[in-house]
């Protein structure tokens, strides 16, 4: 069967489309006539399409329409809430997920486009078999209010693939796509350097 | 039953006291379980989006939300009471309608369907400008404080006269007279987790998940706005995504969400969007000042006289004129403050409210002093120990200056200011800056269960920051009854429990130490009244051992824990304490000092600040959770970095709007930009001795003036105004060079 959302082959990035009016505006440089070009946009976006979604290590079954981003389906439909709503352009990494590895904030993806990849949330871990980089966290304190956390776990588990040898400069440098207010970088950093040690592995 | 005399074992029996230990919510929180208010899903609710004002004045012309109510998925259209047609807006961002949607996708769009107009008014932001806003009818009435003068006015005097030729005497009498203007911005409050709730209303009962600082102080608003007994209103909150001081009221977005939920019968989620969190939901005032200070040679301050001004908003305010000058008084002084009214939200408390902009204020200047004098800004500063004015000694400020100055290298490291030698384009420096706080003790109930198979459980309304006041109530009790950490179980986060004051102006861990050391001292005496008989001993006789009840100095006599608690027969032991601010206690105290100083490199050529090291020396009485503490202070410094270098809010003149209310132009620090950050908490035995002091606010204090100071130390230039953007040191410098 053909899968409707696939054949756009479109890697939606702009805010502007996710909240809806970006849809509008396209739609009416394509066929003219503002009312008609939004009410068929309106109703392009709201289209539901069945896909199936690989979450930590699981097949889920979802419907989304064309512009629900990923960060909603995990939060909403799935209840995996640890990547979090903090900035709608990604420039918090708060919602940082990894897909097929890579990580990627989960607000400025949408969801169809996540079909067929391998997305992992904080969540493939739980407090009763954490991994070594939450054990690392908490030993070193580094989280306060803990609203950030999550998408630096998932940035650290990242970068620590990358680098596992990685010096304090360059953690420093590594982990600049997220950010936390309570500021926790102090320990944060101490953390990592303690991971790359091999720490949080006993 | 005896009297229980409260008191903390000493330093030397303490076994879990002022140690360092992990958090009890730290994996929870880590691995993403933690559900914040943001993250509760209930079945069937609705997702509430706003049409926000798009302009810093206005006024409303036309509301029409019905093309809203025909998008697929909307359900429910709220107008704001501050809205409809016809209403003026003061500010940029107010909420003016709310969409109730079967999900966001769908509010967002009602949002955007509904056909809205206005007409733009007189806008006015410029607060900086203290002419500007005379000239645009901005400014408030000046206030004075009573000026402090070696003479005094006579009978017959004009005032005004008076203190105007007193002030000159003054001034000629001095070796040395610096002025100077300096400035910090309005910034933002910016919790990753904006202000909302998820609540839901059912048989006349509204269970509301708030994020909040006040756990058991918001239900009275929405009962009262709901017309219900406060009874019928539970508050939870067991995580909070950051709150500084912005969080203690359910905010009308709250009440209008309570509405919403009765209304449609249905759960509402209703949460701010990140532009709106920065526009309204908290910001800090702005405070601008003019000073000339006077002193002697060798850089002891005699005079002070200043004029400021600032912003909280659109009801005017400013940095209080209490506070300045900052910890250190001239002998003679006088303070003048007006405040300007700009089309912005008006401000909430932020962390330690007025004190770090009066600490800019002042001690910026103090620093100039010591670049005039061609001295040691340390010098300056431990010269003027003598004229601090705080709830903390003054040989404490002394003690922890010469520690600190140790722990930064400032003997080898310091030079003259502008003198210090230059790498390529990249100059050093340092700079002082020291704070007071009050940080007391709030009000706080406990309720103590010890139950008969030997588990200790907890309940109190109070709420955890991220402060780890979770962790702090489980350490008290604790140690209290020889168990571990893991032995107790904490519930807080929950209005049905007994009160707890809200978490305001580090007041919470004194609180809550005062609650659970209390409940625990009186459930323990009650707990020896059970198991003397047992043992063949008086209940004054008992004393608690790790994981045991035994006879003083018998350690043959004992029984395990669970043991003991096996007598309390079928039914637990409960007991209540409580603890009201202000009461005078042996476990608890208020006034702290702290000081701090900055290593920065400054690149003439880019402007560039770069944090090398930073040194702070804070004082708090007690420590409970060394770990939890130093991670306090390490995140108030960062806060500090934060404000004195990178985050303004920015407000387009001639609209009004908040052009940088996004995280990817609201510049905070990221992981690369702090340093190196070398914490000391200052905690001899007189200090331990005064109990528990609350630590939030005061090393988030002195920071921006530490910061400038160190800029200015290493450029020879003041770069008055914070933050210390590349464009702002570049302008200081382009000045300098240009008079010079």
């Amino acid at each position: 069967m053909k899968d409707p959302g696939k054949s756009s082959g479109m890697h939606f990035h702009r805010r502007a489309f996710l909240q809806g009016s970006g849809a509008v505006a396209a739609a009416t440089a394509i066929s003219g006539g503002a009312a008609e070009a939004a009410s068929r946009a309106s109703r392009l976006v709201r289209s539901k399409t069945q896909i199936t979604l690989h979450v930590n290590g699981s097949d889920h079954q979802v419907a989304v329409e064309p512009r629900d981003t990923l960060l909603d389906v995990l939060r909403y439909q799935l209840d995996l809430t640890a990547a979090k709503p903090v900035s709608s352009d990604g420039s918090s990494g708060a919602s940082t997920v990894l897909v097929d590895g890579k990580p990627m904030t989960a607000s400025t993806l949408l969801a169809i486009a996540c079909r067929g990849k391998k997305i992992e949330t904080c969540e493939s871990v739980s407090s009763h078999h954490p991994d070594r980089i939450c054990r690392t966290f908490v030993k070193h304190d580094s989280l306060q209010c803990g609203f950030c956390t999550p998408g630096f776990v998932v940035a650290v588990r990242a970068f620590l693939k990358r680098h596992p040898d990685a010096t304090r400069e360059q953690i420093r440098q590594g982990l600049n796509g997220n950010l936390c207010r309570c500021g926790t970088y102090a320990d944060m950093i101490e953390a990592v350097v303690d991971l790359v040690k091999g720490g949080g592995n006993g | 039953m005896a009297k229980t005399g409260y008191a903390w074992p000493s330093r030397e029996k303490s076994r879990l006291l002022g140690k360092s230990h992990d958090r009890i919510d730290g994996l929870v929180k880590a691995t993403g379980e933690a559900k914040y208010t943001y993250d509760v899903n209930l079945k069937n609710q609705l997702i509430v989006k706003c049409l926000s004002a798009p302009f810093g004045h206005l006024r409303i012309t036309k509301l029409d939300t019905a093309p809203a109510k025909e998008i697929p998925g909307v359900v429910e259209v709220l107008v704001f009471p501050h809205a409809g047609v016809g209403k003026e807006i003061q500010w940029d961002g107010e909420l003016l309608v709310a969409v109730a949607a079967e999900s966001e996708s769908a509010a967002r769009e009602g949002v955007q369907a509904i056909r809205f107009d206005y007409e733009k008014l007189d806008v006015f932001t410029n607060e900086e400008d203290l002419e500007a806003a005379k000239a645009a009818g901005r400014t408030m009435r000046t206030r004075s404080s009573e000026p402090t003068t070696e003479r005094e006015p006579g009978d017959d005097d004009d005032e005004d006269e008076f203190y105007e030729a007193e002030f000159k005497r003054l001034f000629d009498q001095c070796d040395v007279v610096v002025e100077g203007f300096y400035g910090i911005p309005v910034i933002t409050h910016c919790c990753l987790e904006p202000h909302g709730s998820t609540l839901e209303y059912k048989d006349g009962k509204l269970r509301v998940y708030l994020s909040t600082q006040n756990v058991s102080g918001t239900d009275d608003g929405f009962a009262k706005a709901l017309e219900m007994g406060a009874d019928q209103v539970e508050v939870i909150c067991q995580y909070i995504g950051g709150g500084f001081g912005s969080k203690f009221s359910p905010g009308y977005w709250g009440i209008a969400a309570a509405r919403l939920a009765k209304s449609t019968g249905r759960p509402i989620k209703f949460m701010l969007d990140r532009d709106q969190e920065l526009k309204i939901a908290g910001n800090r005032p702005s405070g601008y000042i003019k000073v000339r200070l006077g002193a002697d040679k060798n850089g002891e301050i005699k005079v002070w006289d200043s004029h400021q001004w600032g912003t909280s908003g659109y009801r005017g305010g400013g940095v209080s004129d209490r506070v300045v000058p900052y910890v250190i008084q001239a002998p003679s002084r006088r303070v003048r403050a007006t405040p300007i009214k700009v089309n912005a939200m008006q401000a909430a408390a932020w962390r330690a409210p007025n004190h770090p902009q009066a600490c800019v204020m002042t001690q910026c200047a103090l620093d100039d002093l010591a670049a005039r004098l061609g001295i040691s800004s340390l010098d300056v500063f431990l010269r003027n120990v003598k004229h601090i004015s705080s709830r903390q000694k003054q040989e404490v400020y002394a003690a922890e200056l010469k520690r600190a100055a140790e722990l930064i290298d400032w003997k080898s490291k310091w030079h003259p200011h502008g003198k210090g030698p230059a790498k390529g384009s990249v100059v050093e420096g340092l700079g002082i800056a020291l704070h007071t706080w009050g940080g007391t003790a709030n009000n706080s109930e406990c309720r103590l269960r010890i139950y008969p198979d030997g588990g200790v459980e907890s309940f109190c309304g109070t709420q955890d920051l991220g402060t780890g006041t979770r962790t702090v109530c489980a350490l008290v009790l604790a140690e209290t009854f020889g168990l571990n950490v893991e032995d107790v179980r904490v519930n807080i986060g929950d209005s049905k429990y007994p009160p707890s004051g809200a978490s305001g102006g580090s007041t919470t861990v004194g609180a809550v130490c005062e609650s659970h050391r209390r409940a625990a001292q009186d459930a323990l005496a009650r707990l020896f009244e059970t198991v003397a008989p047992k043992l063949s001993a008086k209940p004054d006789e008992l004393e608690v051992g790790v994981g045991c009840i035994r006879v003083k100095g018998k350690p043959d006599r004992s029984l395990s824990w669970r043991e003991a608690c096996a007598l309390l027969g079928l039914k637990p032991l409960e007991v209540t304490a409580s603890h009201k601010r202000g009461a005078a206690s042996p476990l608890s105290d208020e006034g702290v000092g702290g000081v701090q100083i900055a290593h920065v490199a400054v690149d003439r050529d880019t402007g560039v600040v770069r944090m090398k090291q930073f040194v702070a020396v804070q004082d708090m009485g007690l420590i409970v959770n060394r770990k939890t503490a130093t991670s306090q202070v390490h995140g108030a410094v960062i806060m500090g970095i934060a404000y004195a270098l990178f985050e303004e809010r920015i407000l387009d003149p001639s609209t009004g709007q908040f052009v940088n209310a996004e995280l990817a132009d609201y510049k905070l620090p990221r992981i690369g930009d702090v340093g190196e950050i070398v914490v000391d908490l200052y905690e001899p035995e007189d200090q331990r001795a005064r109990g528990v002091i609350g630590l939030g606010e005061p090393p988030v204090i002195s920071p921006g003036a530490a910061i400038s100071n160190a800029v200015c130390n290493a450029l020879g230039v003041r770069v008055p105004v914070l933050p210390l953007t590349p464009k702002r040191v570049l302008d200081a410098i382009r000045q300098a060079n240009g008079r010079g």
